[in-house]
């Protein structure tokens, strides 16, 4: 027998008596929700910018090598999408939008056709991520609801810089990932 | 394997143990802030138990689902009984792309199968990216905790370490520092690996999708810059649909370190062009352990080491005291399923206060399992110093003279009584305890004298 066919084998010879699954209920949101998520941005060591700030950051020269694919902001990419993510190394800022956000912990719901290559937010050093105002949903059931069954091969929620505490629980930002990440409210 | 000694050589360095135990704590208590921010906080406990209860007993149904789902979506999926049976298939993947060299992100049950050494003997270079995984993996040492690997140590250990592996300035403790140097060193890797491999935090039946929760991002760096992605799970890590993440997500992370959730939440649904993505699900015990009516709630567990942090026992013992993969209240529960000679000791290591099956987000009953595995052990043992005594005890509280004479005697040798006799080898429960001083006649005498 296979493998496959000896665990299921097993398990089935438990003969068990199926439990019934608990309905998920609705539980009550922030009343402001932008308020709420810029609160939550702010917990976790992300802070929230305007496009203009954007623009002067990106017109100061901190930047060299910006990738954007943002369709909700004005192009300021100086660096078009390679085929291969390795090439992306030296890529010092990518700009790309998120499809909403979540009030209770700022997380963001990104997929494919946002990303562009599934290896931009993480081998960035810097992070921007461009999100209207308007979706901005309460909690993560809300948030399940909004992506349904939508298909991308790859879903995403990005909800901060990537951190570190694992030397004497010391908060460390910019582990392997992007060290900053700035949310653009449009 | 004894955990009492174990524990023993811990406590020797004083300073350290008391630090261990503060510093747990506090991610105790940062758990304890942001569950309070959430008013449903005990409702999502009872949701994500209910969730879990329903997924167990009916895993065959949702196995197959995942197995057809994940198919259709282009993932290839593998099934291993046991730990051997998924390091081989580990195995051939690798040496069918020919890859001597693979990045991996933290994965309790890599651990479990002991992945490493395995792969490390056919000539694979494993390089573990968590940056705590990292650390451990320097010193050829497992982790102590689930969720915090290095907890154990100090900064002043790792700037050692780091200067030693990493060339990093001697005596530079900075955590930024060090932290910037295992980046440039990790980037270095993650740019050479053709084949990642990662754990697993959820998969979903209903959509053939899994998820991998990483605050790094080192699971996202390894797979999205390779060419395979290899992902094993344990065949309990079933969430039947999407909207359960929700449930999930929400307490994983605020039960684990305080988060609001993790930083990274990445769903694999389907290679990029050009990749692949394999699956392996593993049983390696989880099958019979579903079989154990008492014991089969231990399979709920979604790793976040709440119980860890909580516990009075693992705070003042460390992870290596527990000589299991899953240490802790959880891991004395679920390694005695697996050995029970081995890890006969761990259902003992714990003071049955009930704080882990507080914390528990799925709401294990750890504490009452830890008990029921007591039953078992002794029964299996037969015969324990403590059942005698309790034997004697019957005794003597039976009989008023055998009480009265016995009173006398205990009084007069417990003054006497040679330290020996308390801090010897075969009396653990004297370790660190002493015995009371001893008043000069008992109640019955001192009432007689004064009230009567």
């Amino acid at each position: 027998m296979s493998s496959k066919n000896l665990i299921l084998s097993k398990i089935k010879n438990l003969a068990q008596k199926e439990k019934p699954i608990p309905e998920i209920p609705n539980f009550e949101t922030p009343e402001d929700l932008p308020e709420t998520f810029v609160k939550s941005v702010e917990l976790n060591k992300s802070a929230v910018i305007s496009s203009m700030e954007l623009k002067d950051l990106v017109n100061s020269g901190a930047y060299p090598k910006v990738y954007s694919g943002s369709k909700l902001i004005e192009d300021l990419k100086t660096f078009p999408l390679p085929e291969n993510p390795k090439d992306l190394n030296d890529l010092d800022l990518a700009i790309i939008d998120g499809q909403f956000g979540v009030a209770e912990n700022a997380a963001i719901w990104l997929e494919d056709e946002n990303l562009g290559l599934r290896a931009v937010p993480f081998i960035t050093q810097h992070l921007v991520i461009v999100l209207e105002k308007s979706k901005i949903l309460g909690n993560m059931h809300e948030a399940y609801v909004k992506i349904g069954s939508q298909f991308s091969g790859f879903g995403i929620f990005i909800a901060g810089p990537s951190k570190t505490a694992d030397i004497e629980q010391s908060l460390v930002i910019g582990a392997h990932g992007a060290k900053s990440l700035k949310v653009v409210l449009v | 394997m004894s955990h009492p000694s174990q524990a023993a050589n811990f406590l020797k360095d004083e300073k350290r143990a008391h630090w261990h135990d503060e510093t747990l704590w506090f991610v105790r208590e940062k758990r304890d802030i942001s569950s309070k921010g959430i008013p449903e906080w005990e409702e999502l406990r009872k949701l994500a138990s209910g969730i879990k209860d329903h997924v167990l007993t009916k895993l065959d149904y949702y196995l197959e689902e995942l197995e057809k789902k994940a198919t259709e979506n282009g993932i290839k999926v593998h099934w291993a009984q046991n730990a051997e049976e998924h390091n081989k298939i580990v195995l051939s993947i690798l040496e069918e792309k020919k890859c001597k060299a693979i990045v991996k992100s933290k994965s309790i049950l890599t651990e479990e199968c002991h992945l490493n050494p395995f792969l490390e003997k056919h000539g694979v270079e494993v390089v573990d990216t968590d940056l705590g995984e990292r650390i451990v993996q320097f010193l050829n040492q497992p982790p102590s905790h689930i969720v915090l690997p290095a907890i154990h140590l100090k900064k002043g250990d790792i700037s050692e370490i780091f200067h030693e592996k990493l060339n990093t300035e001697k005596g530079n403790e900075d955590p930024t520092y060090l932290t910037n140097a295992a980046r440039i060193h990790l980037r270095d890797k993650f740019m050479k690996a053709k084949v990642a491999i990662t754990g697993v935090n959820f998969a979903i039946p209903e959509t053939g999708e899994f998820v991998v929760c990483t605050n790094e991002g080192n699971a996202d760096m390894g797979v999205h810059l390779a060419d395979v992605h290899i992902a094993c799970m344990g065949i309990e890590k079933i969430i039947p649909k999407r909207e359960h993440l929700g449930v999930f997500l929400r307490l994983l992370a605020r039960s684990a370190t305080g988060q609001s959730i993790t930083n990274y939440n990445s769903h694999f649904r389907s290679p990029a062009p050009g990749k692949e993505i394999h699956l392996i699900l593993v049983d390696n015990g989880r099958t019979k352990q579903l079989g154990r009516e008492k014991f089969k709630n231990s399979l709920k567990c979604i790793r976040c080491g709440a119980c860890m942090n909580t516990c009075p026992i693992y705070r003042r013992s460390g992870g290596y005291s527990y000589g299991s993969t899953v240490p802790g209240p959880i891991g004395s529960i679920l390694s005695p399923g697996i050995d029970v000679k081995k890890y006969s000791t761990l259902p003992f290591a714990s003071t049955l206060c009930g704080s882990c099956s507080d914390v528990c987000p799925v709401k294990i009953n750890i504490h009452e399992q830890l008990y029921e595995w007591r039953q078992e052990i002794t029964k299996a043992q037969g015969w324990s110093a403590k059942g005698m005594s309790m034997k004697l005890a019957n005794g003597i509280f039976k009989s008023p003279l055998a009480y009265k004479v016995s009173g006398k005697i205990l009084r007069a040798t417990l003054k006497t009584l040679p330290n020996s006799i308390i801090y010897n080898p075969l009396n653990v429960w004297g370790k660190g305890r002493t015995v009371p001083e001893v008043p000069k006649e008992s109640f019955k005498e001192w009432y007689q004298k004064n009230r009567s």
